[in-house]
């Protein structure tokens, strides 16, 4: 391979080579950690004036002088995150839940029968991705505007199931469930079609726990997707009764006198779970954006 | 449809019903996902390309009642100078971050794609704004972008020599896009990251080791084949890029209700001229036709994209 001679001078090149990435590492890290450093370690400052005169200088990101959850406290008494915060937990875990259940069937039902109008289905939901949601708001409002519920009251405006029912079925997601179950050897399946056992029990026992990287893939998107979104609340909840955190977080954070302690201490529980949830599931986000990738 | 056909036949599965079973079982399965794709999103789809023809209102007025205008909202559109500034804003948006994104991204896969000690420490950082969520980025960033001594003017006061500076970046009309576009950058870049590793990742590492042996550089190699078998992974990443650029909402409008922000033409996009004229101004109709031209152009590029990718395919 290479002469003795020029074995050390490539090691000493490599050594370059790694310091150079580490220090481009360095301030990469800086750049991307800074934002969040500067959100929790204001949201600890219980020192209005004191969070305001540390920006100016590296202090903004050192948590000294009043360090507290006074802050915290604050927004969790005198504010609506905890309605807030129920409200997106149970609108988006509904809407995860169910997306995964109904996208699931349809896609199975594509990838497991033959059936008059399947093409036709098959490439009518892959069109479909193509709509991105703002295309539809404005219609949809007056739509879900006119709809009836259960309790023969007219429009579902400001509501739980007006954050919910709209975003079960996800074209993108059927298309990554059937894209998952093609893919899936057939035999468990035909076995148990022959000892009896009925396409409901085929679908709940084998297919879906065989299924659970492609479920956690959906869940995954659909959550971050549905967690973030702003476009949606503003238009279709008027109070704080069902207002989710972004909305609430942008009704917060435009109130006067601005307390920015309290704002960034709202800011710092809003996106703690998300957070969380990344550290703890890292390994499906990453699997998320790589499936992502295959939609082309 | 006919869901009960499926409980009927519990047990055994006999000779006569398993036909029947096999013809409604498929729409059992199916029937709760298109009716709900059919009510949320098919429906609204084609009701946005009717009601851009009408001067349909969200408060309907019974004496009025809606009617059909012909192209009249497209005209009125045309002639909006809200209109026009906030697709001017959208492409200088797209302008701007879709290279600039997808570089960064390019570069961050490259780096936490090396064996280094620590790479995926980093991979797990340069993603952590990805799974922040979008309000609260636009309102740390509102806060490091204040006046004077906010942290943003301090450090470019800092690599500048104060030579720039200090500036009130939401609320100078020049600055406030630029201002949107590194937070949305740096809330982005981590997705598409992933994107770019997955495709270096899938790079078969035999054609590395020719190529060491033909005694190709490291710059050879990376001209000559990651790039190349990269090309896929980029255009995709480039127009998906641009396409969620042109649905850029949240953090403009979470900066618009800060209640200190720029004049909004400066910054306002489609998708926020959307709710404004269809939401707060109840002018479902013109909104509608706000509706259409957004859809047309994310239309375009993910046709686009289409055809990029068919023709590698066919090559291949």
């Amino acid at each position: 391979m290479t002469t003795t001679k020029s074995q050390p001078s490539q090691a000493r090149r490599e050594r370059f080579a790694r310091l150079g990435q580490y220090a481009l590492h360095t301030v990469l890290v800086i750049f991307f950690l800074f934002p969040l450093l500067f959100l929790f370690v204001s949201a600890l400052k219980g020192d209005e004036l004191q969070l305001l005169k540390d920006m100016g200088s590296l202090n903004a990101f050192v948590p000294y002088g009043d360090i507290s959850l006074k802050n915290f406290s604050h927004v969790i008494s005198g504010s609506n995150f905890k309605t807030a915060f129920f409200n997106s937990l149970l609108t988006v875990s509904l809407t995860v839940i169910l997306g995964v259940l109904i996208n699931s069937m349809l896609a199975y039902a594509l990838a497991r029968f033959k059936f008059k109008g399947r093409d036709f289905l098959l490439s009518v939901i892959v069109a479909l991705i193509i709509i991105p949601f703002e295309a539809i708001a404005v219609p949809l409002l007056l739509l879900v505007n006119e709809l009836p519920w259960v309790n023969g009251e007219i429009g579902w405006l400001d509501s739980y199931h007006v954050q919910i029912i709209p975003f079960i079925a996800h074209a993108f997601s059927i298309y990554l469930f059937y894209q998952f179950f093609i893919a899936l050897p057939k035999d468990l399946e035909e076995a148990a079609l022959m000892d009896g056992a009925n396409r409901l029990r085929i679908y709940w026992s084998i297919v879906m726990p065989l299924s659970k990287p492609v479920i956690a893939t959906v869940a995954v998107l659909q959550f971050l997707s549905r967690w973030g979104d702003l476009l949606w609340p503003v238009m279709a909840v008027r109070g704080d009764t069902f207002a989710t955190l972004p909305l609430a977080m942008q009704s917060f954070f435009g109130q006067y006198p601005r307390h920015w302690g309290d704002v960034m201490a709202f800011a710092a529980m809003a996106t703690l779970p998300t957070l969380m949830i990344f550290v703890i599931f890292q390994r499906w986000f990453v699997r998320s954006a790589v499936s992502s990738g295959i939609k082309g | 449809m006919s869901t009960a056909v499926t409980h009927a036949p519990a047990g055994k599965p006999g000779k006569r019903s398993a036909p029947i079973k096999g013809r409604f079982t498929p729409w059992f399965f199916a029937a709760p996902g298109l009716l709900l794709l059919l009510v949320f999103l098919v429906l609204p789809f084609v009701l946005a390309l009717v009601l851009s023809f009408t001067d349909q209102r969200l408060v309907t007025n019974e004496e009025l009642g809606t009617d059909f205008v012909a192209l009249r909202n497209y005209v009125r559109l045309f002639e909006d100078d809200s209109f026009w500034a906030a697709l001017r804003n959208n492409f200088y948006f797209v302008a701007v971050v879709t290279p600039l994104q997808s570089a960064l991204a390019l570069v961050l896969a490259l780096l936490v794609n090396q064996k280094l000690a620590g790479a995926r420490i980093f991979r797990t950082i340069y993603f952590m704004p990805v799974a922040t969520t979008m309000a609260v980025v636009a309102v740390i960033w509102s806060l490091l972008y204040a006046p004077d001594q906010g942290v943003i003017n301090r450090f470019v006061g800092l690599i500048t020599f104060g030579m720039v500076g200090p500036h009130d970046w939401l609320r100078e009309p020049g600055l406030v896009m630029p201002a949107v576009m590194l937070l949305s950058i740096w809330q982005g870049v981590g997705f598409q990251m992933l994107v770019f590793l997955a495709g270096l990742q899938s790079i078969p590492l035999d054609l590395y080791e020719a190529a060491k042996l033909d005694g190709a550089t490291v710059k050879q190699q990376f001209l000559y084949i990651t790039l190349p078998m990269l090309k896929n992974t980029t255009i995709f990443v480039l127009i998906t890029t641009t396409i969620y650029a042109f649905q850029l909402y949240t953090q403009a409008q979470i900066i618009a209700s800060s209640g200190a922000s720029a004049p909004i033409d400066s910054f306002r996009t489609m998708v926020m001229l959307m709710v404004h004229e269809g939401f707060r101004n109840g002018k479902i109709g013109y909104a509608s036709g706000i509706s259409v031209v957004f859809f047309v152009i994310v239309l375009a590029f993910s046709m686009l994209q289409r055809v990029l990718l068919k023709e590698e395919r066919a090559v291949q």
